[in-house]
């Protein structure tokens, strides 16, 4: 099995390109492979906590969540997270906040690496 | 002796139409500290090449911060030469958007040795080649 991480740098609203990637971070974890997510920009929104999941939207914390608990390493840029108004106190449990070596250094690790979207 | 991943960073949108060009260039910059989470002797070594729209917002002259408060690309251009990373320019594009080469900023006032690196397409093309990852911007 191998190694994959996904940059993803989309909104969580407002674009399908984010849900896509945490689709395939699924479908690749589902399969056995480790995964490693980096938020950067825009999709640093999606690591709020406490988002209502209306079904006429996008939402982050419910497929978040799952993807952690199948061993998914998500991170989100903290510089990206803190300049939208999110405080870690605020963000989903066992998210990870930290600058962006922590991608580079998971891309050095990595079989394959996607960068998905980006406004 | 750890392995030197090479990455080919391609920044193909203008900064102004999008914040994926500049983060780029920051991304590319973090290589600076990458090092505290890998192993001694490992190593991460990003090229960043601008083509196409990517090179449209490279010159110098900005003044995003007095009009915008924000920092300007120039500046992060500026930082990337004084961290030592390989900058290519494409030199097709800059013809075709008719931006002379000397428009491009430098970083000699803040004690770089490092210039933006002006090539042929095919250069960049050799960069991605070399790259264990290509990352699109």
């Amino acid at each position: 099995m191998g190694t994959l991480t996904i940059g993803c740098y989309p909104g969580l609203v407002g674009s399908m390109a984010y849900d896509f990637a945490l689709k395939l971070a699924d479908a690749a974890a589902t399969k056995g492979h480790k995964v490693n997510i980096w938020f950067s920009g825009n999709a640093t929104g999606s690591v709020k906590a406490h988002q209502k999941h209306l079904k006429d939207y996008s939402t982050g914390e419910k497929y978040l969540t799952a993807l952690l608990a199948k061993g998914v390493e998500i991170c989100t840029c903290e510089a990206c997270t803190v300049a939208r108004g999110i405080l870690k106190t605020e963000g989903i449990e066992k998210i990870q906040w930290n600058a962006m070596h922590w991608y580079l250094a998971k891309i050095h690790k990595s079989d394959r690496v996607l960068l998905i979207g980006g406004e | 002796m750890g392995e030197n991943v090479k990455l080919a960073f391609i920044v193909q949108k203008p900064q102004y139409k999008g914040e994926t060009s500049r983060l780029a260039i920051t991304h590319a910059i973090a290589y600076q500290t990458v090092e505290i989470l890998l192993e001694d002797g490992e190593l991460v070594t990003p090229t960043l090449c601008f083509i196409g729209e990517g090179v449209l917002g490279l010159q110098k002259g900005q003044n995003a911060m007095e009009l915008y408060g924000i920092t300007s690309t120039e500046s992060h251009i500026k930082n990337t030469l004084l961290v030592d990373l390989d900058v290519l320019i494409c030199k097709e594009d800059l013809v075709k958007y008719g931006i002379p080469e000397d428009a491009l900023p430098d970083a000699e006032d803040m004690g770089a040795d490092k210039k933006l690196q002006v090539v042929p397409f095919a250069q960049i093309q050799k960069a991605m080649e070399d790259a264990k990852h290509v990352l699109f911007f």
